[in-house]
């Protein structure tokens, strides 16, 4: 079935690529896996438009069974819904374009680069794997896989000491969530007796009364593993606490940030709760929980996002807020909504990060915005498409962002609860500061003087075409694909759109209450990007000596801001390092010194007292005897005693 | 099945002894006796392998009791007998060690050069030993095969190994017998109240309460020290740094499955109700030694220790496995051991192919292999991987079933259980880049050589292996289906059903006093529980 090709066409180009890469040679291997990328974005597209338009049946495609052990049974199988098929069809899509953009952006790359061409199919057939599955076993395999391809590509140049260390940072902080994942995945089936989707959702009313007991209290069960489950989305989608990987992830080549940050790694987290959505139906607090984090999340990592220099560091902390966004979205019901932001999403930031590794292309590899400037006529094209994906990112009018992040705020203030209130005002804020630091990075990158040597703005250019093309078709989504899928995703249509694929609790109207929100909330958040667009000019243009002077009024709340909330730090000092000198003290004094101390004590002693049984062997007859007379009175003594 | 049919079994078990003593009968100057001795030792534990595999073949998953059973009349009247036969428990690890034997012969082709005729003997002694235990179904016979192993594995550390192997064979044999010694008090204990030393005898045999917990003890230390767990487990990092490559992995790859096996074949089916009375320790050793020695991994400076307590850690989540004493739990352990068997020894011949070069297994001498050994790297990041236990290699079934097993406990053994998933994958990556990645900087890497043509053949099952059983675990999983039901179920009956339980215990007692060969039921060694 064509479904089943678009998902297993990436891991073939991938084998091919990566098994066969140097003997077939670079050029070769990159075709295949483009190749299959493209005949992978075919068939997905397809089978999304069959299901949308072509009133195709929804299902599930068979591969075979996988585990099983008594009652466990895993099979490997696609489900085809809605919620997974949109998936494949931007999943395949962006990686594509992703795919065609590194031919030019690594062009110039030391090593070959069909290693590089395997790991990006490889992460894509992942990422399918995963938002395909039609149990929790497989889309844990999913999870995995793309933990460890983003491993694999962060840690591409793996000569540098900061991308090895960046890539096993990226893995270990997902493996923490994931553990908690995992665990919760053994208890679905504890609860439910299967890990299979289509018997997960249809026994869930069945276990809404059920308790775990944990920390001796009795919790009703699916907000136990409600929680379990988001926090290993949390892990995957960065969210505020499990965050860390994400900034440093950029580490790997500009392409590898845009796929991660738009369309196969961080959304995992999101598609996780909207997959879970009839289970999370019954977990109001799993869900308060979820916007608790959400709201948090993307107002901090927009307030850091503000004072970052590094242009990728600043669009890495965008993501991280956008996906904030999307759990406020989910955790007050409107799973429709924060699938909505995903798609719309991917296409803008996967434009800003193609367009930031451009900007970084024309300026030899330069990624300091205090470093570039002036450059916004030499590269015109790419300065338009970065217009377009700021304007997205920001919310405003008619470009992709303002459809669905208006719906999501909508969505937050409608519920009425103080938890949405604390989703909604989080968002807002956290709107006016998305505006300020997309524009700051606008007027930093391109406007004003040069500010890079003289070497190196010489040599700026545009990027080829093979690069361009790719952003060009991103921008139209980044303009279009909210306009274009409104009306589908959370419009008139969206019940004929999603059908079963996600739930809402007869109880939950968010959607069709969207609508009905105040026409002054419905513009706050448009008002609060023009007001971040203002204050950027007027700080960056206007009166350029403000930041400066903020700075040096503002030190210390600057100093946290640049240096992310100090959370590296606080980890470093908390876990990390103590956990280093336990294992070093472990080893040193628990292993060598008390445990094995025992046998060695046992095999000296053994050795000592013999060493003093043999002086009494002098070799003398006459101590011999005495010792024998001794011996003899003593026994004597004794029986006498005792007859 | 075949109770008088073809013994299949004795011929797997004892044909590497006919092998050893062809080795033997060889004359000639050192290098032609060197050349025959591995390639006799190649081709007999490739015939046993043949022969293994049509134990494979011709087993029958859906019964849970032992078949290909032979049953000779040894001491008669102390009610002990030649009793071989496998089950679904024992069969794959049977083919585990067939399979690795010959590995371990290839990877020992280039880098043994001393005494190559007594090395490629002690090797195939070893198979015998091995495959002997996994197969014998009478204790007496177990025990022989159990501590023979000692022998092949103490001479194979204490002559080829490192500068320390000396103490390191010593402190293996000493840890390892010390325990056996309780084991044969045990031994005795339970013939002297059954009567005989037939182990489908004493599975169905019902021992007193208390003398199942003193019982259980005494196979705990005699086990204990085999599986390791801890805090028994230090001699296993000082034998695998002084082991040869070849012994590691033989050491990883079955030698520490002897413990678990053990639990599995004696503690859980006959002292159902000191298991799980004692399983709640079993929890606790468990849990501590995953993150005690991962941990103590993460420090290691030198590779094969950090794989050694490695191999710690995943043993834990075994014992955690078999003590949750469900379906789920126990297959979960039987996988992991499985796959255990083939990914710790496939990591320990990763190290032993930069060993063989480099002569050094300090980390700190390594760095950037990746850009001269690009196929080597590969195959390291499979096997970490694995290690790690990401789905889709063999590691992430047994791991995410002991999960699920473990969870049907207790929640915060499951949680702490599967900790490992976060050590496991810190300690790994984080040798990995000290080894395979960074800038190649050391001028005596830089003419290093990617994998030779045999090393490749040495790998090369394994890697199949390891995805085999990742992607399509039920291949092995239904091997053992049965018979973990059936050992869960009886396990479960015996605990649930306390007076049935007290009343054969009444009954078995009588008979045991009633004299020595004189228990009615001692010879009717059944082929099937």
């Amino acid at each position: 079935m064509i479904y089943a090709v678009a998902v297993l066409a990436p891991i073939l180009g991938s084998a091919i690529a990566g098994l066969l890469g140097r003997a077939i040679g670079d050029r070769a291997a990159q075709a295949v896996s483009i190749l299959g990328m493209v005949i992978a974005a075919i068939c997905g597209n397809i089978a999304f438009a069959e299901l949308t338009w072509g009133g195709a049946e929804t299902g599930t495609v068979d591969l075979g069974t996988w585990i099983s052990a008594g009652p466990f049974h895993v099979a490997w199988a696609l489900r085809y819904d809605a919620l997974s098929a949109v998936m494949v069809a931007m999943v395949t899509l962006i990686s594509t374009l992703i795919h065609i953009y590194s031919v030019g952006y690594m062009g110039h790359d030391a090593y070959p680069t069909y290693r590089f061409f395997s790991y990006l199919s490889l992460f894509t057939f992942a990422m399918l794997m995963l938002v395909t599955a039609d149990n929790l076993i497989q889309l844990f395999f999913g999870w995995e896989g793309v933990g460890l391809a983003s491993y694999l590509l962060i840690g591409y140049w793996y000569d540098k000491p900061s991308a090895c260390a960046a890539a096993i940072k990226a893995f270990l902080v997902n493996r923490i969530a994931d553990l908690f994942f995992a665990v919760g995945i053994a208890l679905v089936f504890f609860v439910f007796g299967s890990v299979e989707f289509p018997a997960i959702f249809a026994a869930v009313g069945q276990h809404a009364g059920e308790t775990y007991t944990l920390f001796g209290t009795a919790w009703p069960v699916l907000e136990v593993i409600g929680v379990l489950l988001f926090i290993g989305a949390m892990g995957k989608s960065a969210q505020i606490g499990l965050h860390t990987w994400l900034p440093d992830a950029m580490e790997g080549p500009t392409p590898v940030s845009a796929l991660i940050h738009a369309a196969t790694m961080v959304t995992a987290g999101v598609f996780l709760v909207a997959r879970m959505s009839p289970l999370l139906e019954f977990a109001p607090t799993a869900k308060a929980l979820i916007v608790i984090v959400g709201g948090s999340t993307a107002l901090f990592a927009a307030t850091v996002g503000c004072t970052q220099n590094d242009i990728k560091r600043v669009i890495a902390y965008s993501t991280c807020s956008q996906l904030g966004y999307m759990f406020i979205a989910a955790g007050v019901g409107a799973y429709q909504v924060s699938i909505f932001h995903l798609i719309t999403h991917a296409f803008f930031k996967a434009l800003l990060f193609l367009g930031a590794g451009s900007v970084i292309h024309a300026m030899s590899g330069e990624q300091d915005m205090r470093q570039m400037g002036g450059i916004w006529k030499k590269i015109p094209a790419t300065y338009v498409v970065m217009w377009i994906g700021n304007l997205a990112l920001a919310g405003i009018p008619f470009f992709a962002g303002y459809y669905s992040k208006d719906a999501i705020l909508e969505a937050n203030f409608d519920v009425g609860t103080g938890v949405g209130l604390y989703g909604f005002v989080c968002g807002v804020a956290a709107a006016f500061l998305t505006a300020f630091y997309s524009w700051r990075l606008l007027i930093m990158t391109f406007h004003g003087k040069p500010r890079a040597e003289a070497k190196i703005m010489a040599h700026v250019h545009e990027s080829p075409a093979v690069m361009l093309v790719p952003l060009i078709v991103l921008a139209i989504g980044a303009v279009f694909s909210g306009m274009g899928f409104h009306a589908q995703f959370i419009g008139e249509g969206w019940h004929e759109f999603w059908r079963n694929a996600i739930v809402n609790a007869p109880s939950n109207h968010v959607l069709a209450d969207l609508e009905r929100v105040p026409e002054s909330i419905a513009l706050l958040p448009t008002f609060m990007g023009v007001l971040g667009i203002a204050l950027a000019y007027v700080m960056y243009v206007a009166a350029p000596s403000l930041p400066g002077a903020l700075t040096r009024a503002f030190g210390p709340i600057y100093r946290f801001l640049l240096n992310k909330w100090y959370f590296d730090e606080l980890y470093d000092a908390v876990l990390v390092r103590p956990a280093m000198a336990l294992a070093r003290s472990l080893w040193q004094v628990g292993d060598a010194t008390l445990i094995d101390g025992v046998p060695n004590g046992l095999a000296s002693l053994a050795t000592d007292s013999s060493a003093q049984v043999v002086k009494l062997q002098t070799g003398s007859i006459a101590i011999y005897a005495f010792s024998m007379l001794i011996g003899l009175v003593l026994l004597v003594t004794i029986y006498l005693l005792f007859r | 099945m075949n109770q008088v049919g073809f013994p299949l079994l004795s011929l797997i078990t004892f044909l590497p002894l006919l092998g050893g003593a062809v080795i033997m009968s060889v004359r000639g100057d050192e290098a032609t006796v060197a050349q025959n001795a591995r390639w006799t030792a190649l081709w007999t534990s490739l015939i046993v392998l043949g022969l293994s595999l049509i134990l494979w073949w011709r087993f029958d998953p859906s019964v849970a009791g032992f078949q290909f059973v032979e049953n000779l009349p040894w001491l008669p009247e102390f009610g002990v007998g030649y009793r071989m036969g496998v089950d679904g428990i024992s069969v794959l690890f049977v083919l585990l060690s067939t399979l690795l034997t010959p590995v371990c012969i290839l990877a020992s082709w280039e880098a043994i050069t001393t005494r190559v005729r007594e090395f490629m003997l002690a090797f195939l002694v070893l198979e015998t030993m091995m495959v002997g235990m996994f197969c014998a179904l009478d204790f007496v016979v177990f025990y022989m095969f159990f501590e023979g192993v000692l022998i092949p594995m103490y001479l194979i550390i204490g002559v080829w190994g490192g500068p320390r192997r000396v103490y390191a064979a010593i402190k293996f044999f000493l840890y390892t017998l010390a325990g056996s010694v309780l084991m044969l008090l045990a031994l005795l204990a339970m013939w002297h109240f059954a009567g005989t030393t037939d182990m489908t005898v004493l599975m169905r045999t019902a021992f007193p309460q208390t003398m199942q917990y003193w019982l259980f003890l005494a196979f705990l230390a005699s086990f204990a020290v085999k599986v390791p767990m801890w805090p028994v487990h230090t001699w296993l990092p000082d034998a695998h740094v002084e082991a040869p490559t070849a012994g590691s992995v033989i050491l990883a790859g079955v030698l520490l499955k002897m413990g678990a096996y053990g639990f599995l074949r004696f503690s859980v089916p006959m002292l159902p109700q000191a298991s799980a009375y004692f399983a709640p320790l079993m929890f606790t050793l468990s849990v501590v030694a995953v993150i005690y020695t991962s941990l103590v991994a993460l420090a290691q400076t030198d590779m094969k220790k950090l794989i050694a307590y490695s191999s710690v850690a995943h043993m834990g989540v075994v014992t955690v496995g078999i003590f949750s004493l469900n379906i789920q739990g126990v297959s979960g352990a039987l996988f992991q051991m499985l796959s255990h068997g083939v990914v710790s020894g496939a990591l320990f011949l990763c190290v032993g192919v930069i060993y063989d070069r480099m002569h050094t297994r300090e980390i700190a001498r390594y760095g950037g292999l990746a850009d001269r050994m690009p196929a080597y790297a590969l195959t390291f990041m499979l096997f970490m991987m694995a290690s790690v236990g990401l789905p889709g290699t063999s590691g992430f079934v047994g791991e995410i079933l002991v999960a699920i097993g473990a969870l049907r406990v207790n929640f915060w053994l499951a949680l702490l259980s599967s900790t490992g998933m976060i050590l496991g994958a810190a300690y790994m990556l984080y040798l990995y880049r000290r080894v395979v990645f960074g800038r190649l900087t050391k001028p005596d890497l830089r003419g290093i050589l990617d994998l030779s043509p045999r090393e490749a053949l040495v790998f090369a099952p394994l890697v199949v292996v390891t995805l085999w059983m990742g992607v399509y675990p039920s291949s092995f999983s239904r091997f053992f289906d049965a018979s973990v039901a059936a050992l869960v179920h009886s396990q479960q009956a015996a605990v649930a059903a306390p007076t049935r339980q007290a009343l054969a215990t009444m009954a078995g007692g009588g008979a045991a006093g009633s004299g020595s060969g004189a228990v009615p039921w001692a010879g009717s060694s059944g082929s099937a529980r």
